[in-house]
Parts: structure tokens; sequence; C-alpha cells
């Protein structure tokens, strides 16, 4: 049968369908900027998860690490433009 | 295929994680506001997220992995509610109005800013509060 951590992660993966709909109906940018976050937060429970079905923990906790932190970085540059026109200041 | 006593606390830990990640899911469905969305959004899912990683340390035992993950937990604590932050404060500076209970669909999810495409339309809004009761 399927073990323990196959089964969260299909949980998992049923868990972030419905967040789509804000990204498509959602008014304007912000509802948008906010189901990406929640779309890449989830994703990395599920990458950390998937490395424990597989035996190899240690490399896939290095991808969702760096994965964690690129979702942060774009969330705060898309901000930064949204809020003021311009990148750099 | 014996069941040892680290199994069930890990899959216990799992379970809540779980039912977390799926409460998070459905507030930022169904919440009337962006700004209650966004409180569905925050704390919802980095507490699901530090239930499950819990989980797995306990599973993992005394290693190298365990280390990682209290690394990306803390991370992970610092990160999302850093970023829920950053969110409302560049909504609230955009106009993006909150919502008060009896209204029922004046001014919700809406920006007057040339960022959004919408010029605020004085009469119309008048009309419908005086519709609504005032």
């Amino acid at each position: 049968m399927y073990s323990m951590f196959e089964i969260a992660a299909f949980v998992i993966v049923l868990a972030a369908v419905p967040v789509l709909y804000r990204l498509l109906v959602g008014p304007f940018v912000f509802n948008r900027i906010m189901a990406v976050n929640v779309l890449g937060t989830k994703t990395v429970v599920i990458v950390i998860l998937v490395g424990f079905v597989y035996g190899r923990p240690d490399i896939f906790l290095d991808i969702a690490v760096v994965y964690a932190l690129i979702n942060f970085i774009a969330v705060l540059a898309f901000l930064r433009y949204v809020e003021t026109g311009r990148l750099d200041r | 295929m014996e069941i040892e006593i680290r199994t069930i606390i890990t899959g216990i830990f799992v379970a809540m994680g779980i039912f977390l990640l799926i409460v998070a899911s459905i507030g930022v469905v169904r919440l009337p506001d962006f700004y209650s969305r966004m409180h569905a959004a925050g704390k919802a899912d980095t507490m699901g997220q530090t239930l499950i990683l819990v989980g797995l340390i306990i599973y993992a035992g005394f290693s190298l992995v365990s280390i990682k993950l209290i690394i990306i937990m803390g991370l992970i604590y610092i990160i999302n509610p850093t970023a829920t932050h950053f969110l409302a404060k560049a909504a609230y500076v955009r106009g993006v109005k909150p919502w008060t209970k009896g209204e029922s669909g004046v001014e919700i999810d809406t920006c007057y800013d040339e960022l959004c495409y919408i010029k605020p339309d004085r009469e119309a809004a008048a009309t419908r509060e005086e519709k609504l009761g005032g």
C-alpha cells in the first residue's frame, strides 16, 4: 500500500488547487500575488515530503530551502513595483 | 510491517498540519475581504507547515537531516509573516478598503488608483448608499 508520506503529499496537492480560483477571479493584482505566495509555500512542503518518500531527504531539503528563498524575494520584488512605480527606490 | 511508536507520533503531527493547510486553502477562497484572506493565508499556512516539519524532525531522529529541517523551519517562520505584512502594507497604500459589517457589496476589493484603472464614481456610490439605507 501507499506509505504515509505519499498520502500526505497527495492531500496537500488537492488542498493547493482551490487557490487557483483566487488566481483567476480575484479582482486586481493583490489577490493574485497572495495566491502565488500560497502556492509557493505549499510547494516547499510538497518537495520535502517527496524527499522522504524516495528515501533521500538530504538533496530535497536543499532544493526546498532554495525555493523558499526564491519565492520570498519574488513576492517582495513584485510588491515593490506595485507599491511605488519603480524598482530601485 | 511493524508499526513503531515514532511512526504513530509523526503521523499525528502530519495529520494536524495537513488539516491546517486545508483550512487555509478554504479560507483563501471563501472569506469576503482581502485583509481577511491575508489572515488565513499567512497564519494558518505557517502553522501547518511548522507542525508538519516538527513531525518530520521526530521521524528523522538525531542526524544532519534534523538540523536542516530546523533551519528551514526557522526560515519559514520568519519569511511568511514578513511577506504577509508587506502585502498588506502595499494594499493599504494603494487604497484597498476593508470591509465593515452591514455593507453589502459597496467598495469591497476595489482600489481607486491609476494602477487599477478605475475612476471613482462618487455619484453612483452616493446613490447606492442612499438605496441601502445609509
